[in-house]
């Protein structure tokens, strides 16, 4: 039996501490990309076809590359134009800035997803335009969104490892560093692993009871 | 000769519902029967689980002198295994509200594939009689298109066309022009008028077409709470109902 | 751009583990996806319970640990892997899962109404599914697929990490023997775009001659 139970043990302390680091991390870039994405939405709605079409271009490229290079992007040659930030700060803002682009099309889809009909009731009821969107549009279009938000966030929360390679010292990067201290991987790959597993089965059962009572 | 369907006693329920309710029916071998009734009588319900897509909670079913839901094994009679099932299913065709033809075939494979597959018909002999009832339901020039190009009146004429590539002993129409536009019900009703005249055919229709349904049945058939409430000749039931449920179902039909 | 030219050779080494390691992942995806995708479906109760353990352990832990796991763990168990032997399992096992529930969800998807009329007709359970319940269910399994393909390949960048020389190591290699920094990553950035770029075509292409014949009428 490779596993040792009570290495495990002298282990977890450290783990379940890091662990508050990934999810600090994910809370943060979660933040970060529900404001950008809102940007993002704004600005694909715009009048002007060269601020769409040059927004949707840009969501469509980071969209389609790994975070892990955009992490290295950040991480080297922000430096070089005198942008120095802790790998923390530029871990989340890669990871924020790499969702926004996901989360501006739950945006787009919730908008959308609220029948014409209700517009132009809203007109008809003699509303403004903002007024038609606070009262009659959102209130509708919002509680759709909420779930996929949600699950983006625990996504975001898988992806946090990936600091690790802009050493960012979260619960990855901590069980690498104990593992290879001691050439002992088993157990703290092992730890890691139920952790994320043990906190996306809790998160995912959490979206699943916001889902029902949204549901109805 | 032996009634070809005969129901005794049939139960269904739906959680808290009651659908059939001891229900007691018998169809003779190319009888044309309509089985009319408010919603939720348990008329489709009669047809569905002749077509075993509902099991049944109690009683017995049988097909040309063969129960439905049970066989012979040795000298003990045990639940229907799927290989019975199948063969009492193929003396059995069915039409359906909503045609369910299927969307990635076309018109001729939806007619000849069943068969080949399931009757394991050379594919020269699956598709001559699939042109065949093609041609009988008045779609020869539609065989190669999609059923998503063709009307409802015209899905529904290859459905039932797709149904008589079996050579069913008795075919199901459940609610067959419901889902249709009124201008499109004549077609397919002239394809149900044609099938009548066949005298081998056994046919049971589930239908609100009330002025066709005396026109082609042998027998009429007035369901209530998942039981037959009268039943009758088209003259007896329409002219002269001795049920006042009839009466009431019959004027407020007359009325709409 | 002199750096990009001198350096096109390494650069296309990635780009070709990038691909094949994206390809055979993707297969192996691909078989598992419809393998636990329709086990869920199952009337066997143990067997929907193995796919859904399946597919929850894969979507709920971070693919990065998985990959390390396999990496550094299964050799102590005396399972020795070559590194893209390991990228590929890891990468096609947890996105296996993922696309189980495309499967799954598009399987489930069809109407109810298609198979009843494949009972009526006395098509078997086998023939009901593989001749009627999953052609219709495959046009609407592309383009969630397609995306996951593109998920696929970004998530491939993380085998740099165990020491596989795809496009994302090279620039990292790039990046430490030139001590350049923006032109190695954005060239392997765009290596990404195009590479993704062609993924999505050749599912658009796909989607367009799966969808023959299901433009369903309006009854529907």
């Amino acid at each position: 039996m490779p596993f040792d139970f009570e290495f495990a043990k002298s282990i977890l302390p450290h783990l379940l501490e890091a662990s508050v680091i990934t999810i600090a991390a994910t809370f943060v870039s979660f933040a970060i990309a529900l404001v950008i994405g809102l940007f993002l939405a704004l600005g694909l709605r715009s009048r002007f076809a060269l601020v769409r079409r040059g927004i949707w271009g840009a969501t469509q490229f980071i969209r389609s590359t790994p975070l892990l290079v955009q992490l290295y992007f950040l991480f080297f040659v922000l430096p070089e134009i005198g942008i120095t930030m802790p790998p923390f700060l530029t871990g989340v803002i890669g990871l924020g800035a790499h969702y926004s682009c996901y989360i501006a099309e739950v945006y787009r889809a919730g908008l959308e997803s609220v029948p014409k009909g209700q517009w132009e009731a809203a007109v008809a009821l003699n509303y403004g335009r903002s007024r038609a969107m606070t009262e009659i549009i959102l209130p509708q279009a919002i509680p759709p969104m909420i779930p996929v938000l949600a699950n983006y966030m625990i996504t975001m929360f898988k992806d946090t490892p990936v600091m690790a390679s802009i050493t960012v010292i979260e619960l990855m990067q901590t069980a690498n560093i104990i593992a290879s201290e001691r050439f002992l991987y088993v157990e703290p790959m092992t730890l890691v692993g139920l952790i994320f597993l043990a906190l996306s089965l809790v998160a995912s059962f959490g979206v699943r009871l916001i889902e029902g009572r949204l549901v109805r | 000769m032996s009634p070809i369907i005969t129901l005794r006693d049939v139960r269904k329920t739906f959680g808290p519902l009651v659908v059939l309710d001891g229900l007691n029916m018998e169809v003779q071998r190319g009888e044309k029967v309509a089985l009319i009734g408010p919603s939720g009588s348990g008329k489709s319900t009669v047809l569905r689980t002749i077509m075993t897509l509902e099991t049944i909670d109690g009683g017995e079913i049988e097909i040309d002198g063969e129960s439905l839901w049970h066989m012979k094994r040795g000298s003990r009679v045990v639940p229907a295994n799927e290989a019975h099932l199948r063969r009492m299913r193929s003396k059995v065709g069915m039409v359906f509200q909503q045609f369910n033809l299927f969307p990635h075939w076309t018109v001729l494979k939806n007619v000849m594939n069943p068969v080949r597959t399931v009757l394991g018909l050379p594919e020269p002999e699956a598709r001559a009689r699939a042109e065949e009832l093609i041609a009988l339901v008045g779609l020869q020039d539609k065989v190669n298109q999609y059923p998503g190009r063709l009307s409802g009146g015209q899905q529904q004429r290859v459905a039932i066309a797709r149904a008589l590539a079996f050579r069913p002993k008795v075919m199901l129409f459940d609610e067959v022009t419901s889902a249709l536009d009124p201008e499109l019900v004549g077609e397919v009703l002239n394809v149900l008028r044609m099938l009548a005249h066949e005298h081998d055919l056994t046919m049971i229709m589930v239908t609100h077409q009330m002025g066709f349904a005396r026109e082609i049945s042998d027998r009429i058939l007035f369901f209530e709470h998942g039981r037959i409430a009268e039943e009758g000749t088209p003259e007896k039931v329409f002219n002269c109902p001795t049920n006042d449920r009839t009466r009431a179902f019959l004027t407020a039909v007359r009325q709409a | 751009m002199s750096l990009i030219y001198e350096a096109r050779w390494v650069l296309l080494e990635g780009a070709l583990n990038t691909i094949i390691i994206t390809l055979a992942a993707s297969l192996l995806a691909g078989a598992m996806a419809f393998s636990a995708g329709l086990a869920r479906l199952s009337s066997i109760a143990a067997v929907r319970c193995i796919a859904l353990v399946y597919i929850e352990v894969f979507r709920g832990v971070a693919l990065l640990v998985q990959l390390f796991w396999m990496f550094f763990v299964l050799p102590f168990f005396d399972i020795h892997l070559e590194p893209i032997t390991t990228a590929i399992l890891a990468i096609g096992l947890c996105n296996g899962a993922y696309g189980a529930e495309i499967v799954r969800s598009a399987i489930s998807a069809v109407p109810r109404g298609q198979r009843e009329a494949a009972c009526a007709l006395n098509y078997t359970r086998l023939q009901t599914l593989w001749r009627i319940v999953v052609p219709q269910a495959i046009p609407m399994m592309l383009p969630p697929f397609g995306n996951l393909m593109i998920e696929l390949l970004k998530v491939t960048a993380l085998v740099s990490l165990i020491t596989v020389h795809d496009l994302s190591f090279q620039a990292l290699t790039l990046q430490q023997t030139t001590m350049q920094t923006a032109a190695p990553f954005t060239a392997v950035l765009v290596g990404y775009f195009l590479i993704a770029l062609v993924i999505t075509g050749i599912f658009r292409l796909a989607e367009r001659r799966a969808g023959v014949g299901l433009d369903r009428g309006g009854l529907r």
